[in-house]
């Protein structure tokens, strides 16, 4: 088991100095920061296994269409899927509009309806705005708690037989909210809808067991998981996928083409168009083997213990709001400072070397809703420390003083 | 990062000048930050050519608030020619973070570490905006 300084010398970034003063990087949720092992296994087929994937026979094309499956066995496994269900997508809003298009516009039809909840990323909103408009579906969401937890009473009201889909967050990325997705999952096949779960905060901070949880579509991000930029995955259950149209099309995710038509590859390949991200299959691939070394069990726990610690110091300075639920959580914490602007805060904060993010994080609804422009976000990870949580807390203080409001 | 948050910035965030809203405004015009949704209300009062009289509104950063403030300070009085002037200084003196040869930036130049800063261009450039669309509508 490592240590996490041990972790920590697994980042080469993590040394780097940011006007002068150590890098605490706490902006894990917007994206997460590379060991060495990813940033190695990617040089490492770059250097000797590369290749097209699907196309040649000779011997790289066979080692890197290997190493692409192996690679989506190694994600299915992440996530306790079956690897067929597994697609590579450019990320969660990719793997998200995917299932809007192919699946909605198939089998969503005029008059039912969408659920979704007022937390929801971007990501995981427009795309089912934009399919509504198309197809005539009405928009249903489901209340919230005052504390940023789903209101399960009146939820359940909702969820009748019109609605087709239901759309939720595991874990929110503002108000840090763990859903009961499988309760969820539960309820919504009781009157025949399907649930697409955005796993993008979840799946790279805890244990995800999606044979256990039934969701039909589950989406995630490499980037948010120590992987790279520009894949992501979109597991659905593959009776359904079996079922959809094609998203993109072209090369790969055909079977036979004539110049009139064409018959579409089996899946998840029929969902893949075109060349895929092959090197960042790998850099996902390796960056998931890392973490289950680590442990997601471990991860989680470690997770929850900074934010605790964070929302245990946070709530007991004066000036401070936090928002979302105090108990259990995922690793973040969203606020704000009277008087001090979210980004005056956070720009404040990186003259001292601190990474946060200011704004509204891609959820201007539910800042409406929380009835403020923008917020300030610490969100953590497996190489942050409690003494990083407490820079933060000195950086927040320091912020009130330059700003003259201590 | 070259400090942005200087003294002059900060008082002119602390104490802005000319924070309100005016009485008999010709008129106002609104901005939108996009980056964070902040929003500022510029009215402004012209007798003839002349601004007899401006004040801003709204809730924002230390930015875009000390760049509000030392618009009006620095704009109150001038004509309408003169504005139009300033708004192609500040422009220049934003993209370069130099102000052009013989002009007096007076406090305007606390916002010289701006043009190193993509993203908060924005905040400083905000009441610029929204006075350059109050200009045009002067203008008619
Ligand atoms: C909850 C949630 N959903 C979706 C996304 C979108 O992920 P991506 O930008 O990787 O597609 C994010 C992150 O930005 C997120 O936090």
């Amino acid at each position: 088991m490592k240590t996490v300084e041990e972790i920590r010398r697994d980042f080469p970034i993590l040394s780097l100095k940011v006007n002068g003063r150590p890098l605490v990087y706490l902006d894990n949720a917007a994206s997460s920061q590379k060991p060495i092992q990813v940033l190695n296994a990617y040089c490492r087929f770059c250097e000797s296994r590369y290749a097209n994937v699907h196309r040649g026979v000779h011997t790289l094309a066979e080692t890197a269409t290997g190493d692409y499956e192996e690679a989506r066995k190694t994600l299915a496994d992440l996530v306790q899927a079956d690897a067929r269900g597994v697609v590579f997508t450019r990320g969660t809003t990719e793997s998200i509009n995917l299932v809007a298009q192919s699946y909605g516009r198939k089998f969503i039809k005029h008059g039912q309806a969408i659920l979704m909840t007022p937390m929801e990323h971007h990501a995981n909103l427009v795309p089912w705005q934009v399919l509504a408009r198309a197809v005539g579906a009405e928009l249903r969401f489901w209340p919230l708690n005052q504390d940023g937890t789903l209101d399960m009473v009146e939820g359940r009201k909702l969820l009748d037989a019109r609605v087709a889909m239901v759309a939720v967050a595991h874990v929110s990325n503002v108000l840090g909210t763990i859903n009961p997705v499988r309760e969820i999952v539960e309820m919504a096949h009781r009157v025949g809808a399907k649930v697409l779960v955005d796993g993008a905060q979840a799946a790279p901070h805890m244990p995800v067991n999606l044979s256990e949880i039934g969701a039909d579509f589950y989406a995630f991000s490499g980037h948010k998981m120590c992987g790279s930029t520009g894949i992501g995955v979109l597991y659905g259950r593959p009776e359904i996928l079996e079922d959809m149209d094609p998203f993109m099309t072209g090369g790969e995710m055909i079977r036979e083409v004539w110049l009139d038509h064409a018959t579409w590859n089996e899946i998840p390949h029929k969902f893949e168009a075109g060349t895929p991200p092959i090197t960042e299959a790998i850099s996902i691939a390796a960056a998931a083997r890392y973490l289950q070394e680590i442990g997601m069990d471990w991860i989680h726990a470690h997770d929850t213990m900074l934010t605790a610690r964070a929302w245990e110091l946070l709530a007991a300075e004066p000036g401070v709001t936090l928002y979302g639920p105090a108990g259990e959580r995922g690793a973040l914490v969203t606020f704000n400072v009277a008087g001090v602007h979210p980004h005056d805060l956070a720009a404040l904060l990186d003259r001292d070397g601190i990474a946060i993010r200011a704004g509204h994080h891609c959820a201007q609804p539910l800042h409406r809703w929380l009835g403020v422009q923008a917020t300030a976000r610490a969100s953590f990870y497996l190489y942050n420390t409690p003494e990083e949580v407490d820079a933060l807390l000195e950086g927040v203080r320091a912020a009130k003083k330059v700003l003259q409001l201590v | 990062m070259s400090d942005i948050y200087g003294e002059i910035l900060l008082d002119h965030y602390r104490l802005p000048r000319n924070k309100g809203r005016l009485e008999h405004p010709t008129l106002s015009v609104e901005g939108v930050n996009p980056l964070c949704g902040d929003e500022l209300t510029l009215d402004l009062e012209f007798d003839g050519q002349r601004l007899k009289d401006i004040r801003f509104s709204g809730k924002g950063c230390a930015i875009s608030v000390a760049s509000a403030s030392m618009l009006t300070e620095a704009l109150k009085g001038k004509t309408v020619e003169e504005i139009e002037r300033w708004i192609g200084v500040f422009r220049e003196f934003i993209r370069t973070g130099r102000a052009p040869d013989g002009v007096e930036l007076g406090d305007l130049l606390a916002l010289e570490g701006i043009s190193k800063l993509p993203v908060r261009v924005k905040c400083a450039t905000l009441p610029w905006s929204a006075l350059e669309e109050a200009i045009s509508r002067y203008r008619g």
